[in-house]
């Protein structure tokens, strides 16, 4: 107990953002890699902790699905995605002997899990520990949330693509921040509109707007829209850091935009 | 409650119990662990009575896929839509996926309400010859959240299998929630003595969806589930107004093919994204009579005639 009252391990950690979605596939770890990487250019630490225990996705997408967690006095050692440790990581893709391995868990084996990522990964000082969550609204979530609430989490970003399907469990989704009391810090569209790099003409491939209205009826901010865009997929495969490898690319400004206005909303609160 | 073993302690809520290995009589218990794990759970009664109720069902399907938003909504509502248009065939389409029903939505049953009968729940009909069931069918309004844990969820799943008035049903279709986690070994356990005919396995081209598939594939194994094939979704992109084709999910690995061959699987086909089948699903409508000439719908029909013919041979 005395851990969770001096804050243990999350102690060094200014800001918890989880990402959220009702939907799978919506891009929750796209957006969470992206954000991680923006908030590393303007000069902050960041670590990314993936609750996504059957589908991790994250160690792939910074390239880091070889290395290994090690222990030290204090708990697990995140892994580091680069040499400056200005990003660290945690996911259960670490633990797994190979990477084809289904994880085949229950609940309750998933909560034990999750609570120890929360309380035993020595993170350090970080200024902002970005929590990736798998679709839904079941364990994973409820333990997440139970589990951080000492602490404090800044907020929630919920991701949706435009149609309808998916806008559906986002509301859902803000349903369970409001009954659980998780602020929102806002709605991501992703998915919005294709370019074609043929004859660039823009095909909304998924729809359009949803996500803004959603926002809109909810009274929740809107952060943006975020194109499709094949180069996003690109950099994600080969774990490498769109803001370097394709500065031009679509959705380059929507993600830094984004990523400005959380440090805005972050700023008044440290 | 005839679970409790001899010798167990004081207050033991049973082995099959929910709370086995998890009270606080089980503290110290040296069996706790075995317990917990869920490994001590006998077979469960209600086995027995599923395999009664599916006996009036021909075939089993399970739609699956590790990764999320790859299709297997959109692609469990088409194999009805699909096996439903032969009027001699009767087909029910189950949506296990407890915390995002999309089902409604996509059949175009957003609002409907399941009725009581003295057989049990009664399905939604879509046509004469195509039920449907759905936690979302349970729920007053779009914004109900259903927060949920594991067991609480099986509970419904169970009450789905073995509750639901489906009748005589040559296709039951069971679309399930991404991951492989309670509601994926729920289905299977209690569907075990009835016998399931296979899985199909839902992928997009990219490497991020096929590491999420790969361990999907490792779980019917697992569980010793057989795998009807695996089904390549949003595979290229043609423009509407060039017809140039484009890949926004590039296959960087070789795609489905290649992790078909890897891991000898069928591969029942490739669908290109279409937008027009994104509009279909949030209309709810059936894209095999709003675009019946799209190269993904025809890309469809061929899947669903491999399945299909998949179903026969086994019978």
């Amino acid at each position: 107990m005395e851990q969770t009252q001096d804050g243990g391990n999350l102690s060094g950690v200014h800001h918890i953002i989880l990402v959220l979605s009702g939907k799978g596939g919506v891009g929750k770890s796209t957006i969470s890699t992206e954000i991680a990487l923006a908030l590393r250019h303007a000069g902050k630490k960041v670590g990314i902790l993936d609750v996504d225990l059957c589908g991790p996705s994250i160690p792939r997408m910074l390239n880091a699905q070889s290395k290994d967690v090690h222990q030290c006095d204090s708990g697990w050692v995140p892994v580091y995605v680069d040499q400056e440790k200005s990003i660290s990581l945690m996911s259960i893709g670490f633990l797994l002997e190979k990477p084809d391995d289904a994880v085949v868990w229950r609940g309750p084996k998933k909560n034990a899990l999750i609570k120890q990522f929360v309380s035993d990964v020595a993170w350090g000082d970080l200024d902002f520990l970005i929590i990736d969550t798998p679709p839904g609204t079941s364990d994973e979530h409820i333990s997440t949330v139970d589990a951080l609430r000492p602490f404090n989490p800044m907020g929630a970003l919920l991701v949706t693509t435009p149609q309808a399907v998916s806008v559906g469990d986002v509301r859902r989704e803000l349903t369970f921040c409001k009954k659980t009391g998780l602020r929102v810090i806002g709605i991501v569209e992703n998915m919005s509109g294709y370019v074609c790099p043929h004859c660039t003409e823009c095909t909304n491939i998924f729809s359009k707007g949803g996500g803004e209205e959603l926002a809109r009826l909810s009274g929740v901010p809107f952060l943006g829209c975020v194109p499709l865009d094949p180069l996003l997929s690109q950099s994600l495969e080969q774990g490498k850091d769109l803001m370097q490898e394709f500065p031009n690319s679509a959705a380059y400004p929507a993600i830094s935009s984004i990523t400005r206005q959380i440090l805005d909303m972050a700023s008044p609160q440290s | 409650m005839a679970d409790i073993p001899d010798n167990a302690p004081q207050h033991c809520p049973g082995t099959d119990s929910t709370e086995a290995g998890k009270s606080s009589a089980c503290q110290g218990c040296p069996n706790q662990s075995i317990c917990a794990s869920g490994a001590a759970a006998g077979p469960d009664p209600a086995i027995e009575e599923i395999k009664e109720k599916m006996s009036l069902v021909k075939h089993k399907i399970l739609v699956l896929s590790g990764k999320g938003g790859v299709g297997k909504s959109t692609f469990s509502a088409h194999l009805a839509h699909g096996l439903a248009q032969d009027e001699g065939k009767e087909v029910a389409l189950l949506d296990v996926d407890i915390c995002g029903p999309s089902i409604p939505k996509m059949m175009g049953l957003e609002g409907e309400q399941v009725h009581q009968s003295g057989s049990g729940w009664s399905p939604v009909y879509v046509e004469d010859n195509l039920a449907v069931m759905s936690v979302g069918f349970l729920l007053s309004s779009p914004d109900d959240a259903v927060i949920w844990r594991g067991p609480k969820k099986n509970g419904m799943i169970k009450q789905f299998l073995r509750d639901v008035d489906w009748g005589d049903v040559d296709y039951l279709i069971v679309d399930t929630p991404p991951g492989t986690s309670d509601e994926h070994l729920s289905v299977v356990q209690y569907l075990s003595a009835a016998g399931i005919d296979g899985a199909v396995i839902i992928t997009t081209p990219q490497e991020v969806s096929l590491q999420d598939v790969r361990k999907e594939i490792n779980f019917c194994r697992k569980v010793k589930l057989p795998i009807i094939g695996v089904v390549e979704n949003m595979s290229g992109f043609i423009c509407p107004k060039c017809k140039n084709e484009s890949q926004i999910f590039p296959p960087t690995t070789g795609g489905a093919e290649k992790m078909c061959t890897d891991l000898s699987v069928s591969l029942l086909g490739k669908v290109p994204l279409d937008p027009n089948i994104g509009k279909s699903c949030d209309t709810g409508k059936s894209f095999f009579t709003e675009i019946p000439d799209s190269p993904a719908t025809l890309s469809y029909r061929k899947i669903i005639q491999r399945i299909q013919d998949y179903c026969e041979k086994k019978k």
